[in-house]
């Protein structure tokens, strides 16, 4: 019997909760605020699913119902994507260390 | 585009992330991460836009609301004020959940186009991925607004609770399943609204009854769901990045989670139960107890005569914006030879590391910023400890009295420094709802005023 690919998917799933506890536990406490944002644009990358129900159907057609319901999650997710990787920007930013005099 | 090569690319964007996420361990690798993080979404949209191979009308719409979308964020992330960071990750939150919730129904309603099966012939393994995807995305999504409001302060941050309010949610929860299992069974499309639904009911009402300074937890918790939910999506369209990232966000906000339930002495079940902070018998009779006030005059003496000084901050200081002029004080201090350092309780202000960017917004270097454990011992050696906007992560009854509801939780130990300066607006008690010992010892100088106010008018003393 072959393995079904769920199997695969769930094996990259489960390593990848793995890893994740590693890393984050190597985060300092002081950029918390820094990984919660960025944890936020990351996600974001749901902006994949949104792509392609927005560019299904034939094109000559007018619009169906997933196009319309996929470019509003476009508009959601790209919100998130720029605020989310900017903000994270703007605050590393400020993370300086002064030079000792 | 090949499927195996895009699979590849794809896998190539969830290291990035992880990559992204690993800069965090240090400040100086942090800017170098972020970039990573940019890089892997944009190899992401790149990929599915050569997958998809279709640049036609759709196409202009897409680049348009990817515009817009990546115009209104870049006007919020350089507008948003740094204390406003918890209400804006929480809205962030609820964006990433409802888009979690669309494409959800986007691939409920044309399964063919992501190569799930036909309508009303779903393939299960698919429908049960999209369904929790979307009960998920859906609890993110209402959960964070309410977040949001109480965070902003458009809804009171004390807790709602009401009678039977668990044996609801339980009930809730119960349909929640049983409506996944006949769906799956029936593939009915009502079921599927009906499950969305009943999601979003589950976040409002999951998140009302929990209180304004347990929002840390709550914001993780969030963080944590939008990451499950992501995954749930990745499931449904096989999609390696998406898989990855769920995951990878999942237990971060899992890890913050669990860190703000510890820094609190509090289990995580106890802090989503609610209810904590609610004002049920605070009405114990506060014993007028003889307080020291004093003026800023007074502590700017007392801090220019003293050798070394810890600076406790609060969310109090995040209200009154206070971190400014409070780092123009240390620098006053510092000229003068004072060794000034801050102490940052892991649950101070109201997200993960609050405090820590708005200091650093503040110019304040970020090795002179300390967490509990690596400054509490410094306390005893220490003249004055300058207490800003906290209350409640300084109560010794947090060490010493059993009966208290924040036994057993870590405090900062200030009252072993020589003198304790207390900025605070009032003898009120803190979130917890309970009396302060601290106001009432010897060595403790209260300083009744608005944060900002005080600490502006101590710099003029100090000049």
């Amino acid at each position: 019997m072959e393995i079904d690919p769920f199997i695969f998917r769930l094996s990259i799933f489960i390593l990848s909760i793995f890893i994740g506890y590693y890393v984050v536990w190597s985060v300092t406490p002081s950029l918390h605020t820094p990984l919660m944002s960025v944890t936020n644009a990351i996600s974001s990358v749901i902006i994949v699913g949104a792509i392609i129900a927005s560019l299904a159907g034939e094109s000559n057609s007018n619009f169906e119902i997933s196009n319309i319901i996929g470019f509003f999650a476009i508009l959601l997710a790209a919100i998130n994507i720029f605020g989310g990787f900017l903000v994270t920007q703007r605050m590393l930013q400020m993370y300086k260390k002064k030079k000792k005099k | 585009m090949s499927p195996n090569l895009a699979a590849f690319l794809y896998l190539t964007s969830g290291i990035l992330f992880i990559l992204a996420l690993r800069g965090l361990s240090s400040p100086e690798t942090s800017r170098q991460g972020n970039l990573f993080g940019i890089s892997g979404m944009l190899i992401a949209i790149i990929v599915t836009f050569l997958v998809a191979e279709s640049f036609s009308k759709e196409f202009i719409y897409v680049l348009i609301f990817l515009s817009a979308g990546g115009i209104i964020g870049s006007v919020i992330a350089y507008k948003i004020p740094m204390t406003a960071m918890p209400q804006l990750v929480a809205g962030f939150h609820s964006l990433v959940g409802f888009a979690a919730v669309l494409v959800a129904i986007s691939a409920f309603l044309e399964p063919n186009v992501f190569n799930l099966g036909t309508v009303g012939n779903i393939k299960t393994a698919s429908l049960i991925e999209m369904s929790l995807g979307a009960s998920i995305g859906a609890i993110t999504f209402s959960g964070s607004v309410i977040a949001f409001l109480k965070l902003q302060g458009i809804m009171s941050g004390s807790p709602i609770i009401f009678r039977g309010q668990h044996i609801l949610n339980g009930l809730i929860g119960i349909s929640i399943v049983v409506s996944i299992v006949y769906l799956c069974i029936s593939q009915l499309p009502h079921l599927f609204w009906i499950l969305i639904l009943i999601s979003f009911l589950v976040g409002f009402l999951l998140i009302i009854p929990i209180g304004g300074a347990d929002m840390p937890v709550v914001i993780s918790m969030l963080n944590s769901y939008s990451g499950w939910a992501a995954a749930g999506i990745g499931f449904t369209l096989e999609n390696t990045a998406l898989i990855i990232t769920g995951a990878l966000v999942g237990s971060s906000g899992a890890i913050l989670s669990y860190i703000m339930c510890k820094g609190m002495n509090r289990s995580f079940f106890n802090v989503i139960l609610g209810g904590f902070g609610a004002t049920d018998d605070t009405a114990k009779n506060i014993e007028k107890k003889p307080v020291k006030s004093g003026n800023a005059e007074d502590a700017a003496f007392l801090m220019k005569n003293a050798s070394s000084v810890i600076i406790v901050p609060g969310y109090g200081m995040a209200v009154a914006q206070a971190q400014h002029v409070l780092r123009e004080m240390v620098d006053f201090l510092k000229k003068n030879g004072i060794k000034v350092s801050y102490a940052i309780h892991p649950v101070a202000g109201r997200m993960p590391g609050h405090m820590n960017v708005l200091l650093a917004e503040a110019n304040v270097s970020y090795d002179e910023v300390f967490e509990l454990d690596d400054i509490n011992n410094d306390f005893a050696n220490t003249d004055v400890a300058f207490v800003i906007g906290a209350n409640d992560v300084t109560n010794p009854a947090a060490k010493t009295d059993p009966q208290s509801p924040i036994y057993g939780m870590p405090v900062l130990d200030v009252e072993k420094c020589k003198s304790v300066l207390f900025v605070k607006r009032s003898l009120s008690p803190g979130y917890a709802g309970i009396d302060n010992e601290l106001f009432y010892r010897d060595n403790t100088l209260m300083l009744f005023a608005d944060a900002k106010k005080m600490t502006e008018d101590i710099v003029k003393n100090l000049n």
